[in-house]
């Protein structure tokens, strides 16, 4: 915990950097802040918001990543919705597409209910779990600095990554992405060049 | 473990030739005997993606992305696992994926197991719940033509399906190991 004293990241400029230095990459956000985060940086028909469906960012960014060999992937969620998911490490880890990279943008609570303290700020170290998961490209980042060798992983497509990204548990005015599911999956299937069924 | 593999029955082979020929590209799965055969076949295509899961809701996850990236996905499971995919099938009703699922149905017929009941016996409701329509498979014969269906509904006419395929088709389970 004697750790959590160096927190200095700022989780919409740690987004708003990893997005602009990744401008071709297919995101999936999970639901809650980082939805918010991602929208706030700037909205793109490259990016699929879940406003539900917890834990499973990891599922549908690797289903993605699968489909889309030739594109990078980032999912950018939560430490709160990455726990719910956590098999899904074990899942993405069996099959290790080259081109996805998670993003866990952890405070060590729950941001959206009141900010309880996750597991993250209770023992688990989910750099560590990934690892343990087979994703050897697993770290820890404190700096925000660090965004640009974060990025260049994520453009170069060359092994599945997770950064779990440590950022100040700051309560941020929400930036609201549509909630129109259909809207955001169509937009996004035909930012890819696949028509509307 | 090392099960003897039971002799693929025509219609598990006919799963999977639907499955190939419908353009699947990514099979998720939690694994079951009835869906072993279709899993070894996926597993030796070099053009399909078979996915292991550690759960089943990661299944409905994983199919809607590769929906997102253009592939046509499935996912194989059990009765049991319905019941953990719930708030998930939100995801397919909101965004208005395509899905098809097979299901091997597990408590209601010659159940040894009574744990598999209280499952097994709601997995109709709990899909229908959710907005999935329901298609049955009680006999060999009904089995391609209901995947076949079920294929088209999802992909072609953007519906959620799931194709249950009964205790009784599938078989009982042998409890004693030789």
């Amino acid at each position: 915990m004697s750790q959590q004293t160096s927190v200095t990241i700022d989780r919409r400029k740690f987004v708003a950097r990893l997005l602009a230095l990744c401008a071709d990459a297919l995101v999936v956000t999970g639901l809650g802040s980082p939805s918010y985060d991602v929208f706030a940086a700037g909205d793109s028909d490259r990016y699929f918001y879940l406003w539900g469906a917890m834990g499973g960012s990891t599922a549908i960014s690797l289903g993605l990543a699968l489909a889309q060999p030739e594109r990078p992937v980032i999912a950018i969620t939560g430490d709160g919705e990455q726990l719910m998911g956590i098999g899904g490490l074990a899942t993405a880890g069996a099959q290790q597409p080259p081109n996805l990279t998670l993003v866990v943008l952890d405070n060590g609570h729950f941001g959206e209910t009141g900010m309880q303290r996750s597991h993250t700020s209770l023992g688990t170290r989910l750099a560590q779990v990934a690892r343990a998961c087979g994703i050897e490209q697993a770290r820890e980042i404190w700096d925000i600095d660090e965004v640009e060798t974060l990025a260049a992983q994520v453009n170069a497509r060359s092994g599945m990554g997770l950064a779990q990204v440590h950022i100040k548990a700051d309560e941020l005015p929400r930036a609201l992405p549509p909630r129109d599911g259909v809207y955001v999956k169509n937009r996004f299937r035909q930012a890819l060049g696949f028509a509307p069924q | 473990m090392n099960q003897p593999e039971a002799p693929a029955q025509s219609w598990q082979e006919s799963i999977f030739s639907t499955l190939k020929g419908g353009g699947v590209r990514q099979v998720a799965y939690v694994p079951d005997a009835g869906h072993a055969h279709v899993i070894n076949r996926v597993h030796s295509a070099p053009d399909m993606r078979a996915v292991v899961l550690t759960t089943e809701e990661e299944g409905v996850a994983l199919v809607s992305g590769a929906w997102l990236g253009g592939q046509r996905a499935v996912l194989l499971m059990q009765s049991s696992g319905v019941g953990n995919c719930v708030n998930m099938f939100s995801l397919l009703q909101c965004c208005r994926f395509p899905f098809l699922t097979l299901v091997t149905m597990r408590g209601e017929y010659a159940e040894f197991n009574p744990w598999q009941c209280p499952m097994g016996q709601s997995t109709q409701a709990a899909l229908e719940l959710m907005g999935i329509t329901v298609l049955r498979a009680s006999t060999p014969e009904e089995v391609e033509d209901l995947v076949a269906a079920g294929l088209d509904a999802a992909f072609e006419g953007g519906q959620q399906v799931a194709v249950l395929l009964s205790q009784r088709l599938v078989g009982r389970k042998k409890w004693e190991r030789k």
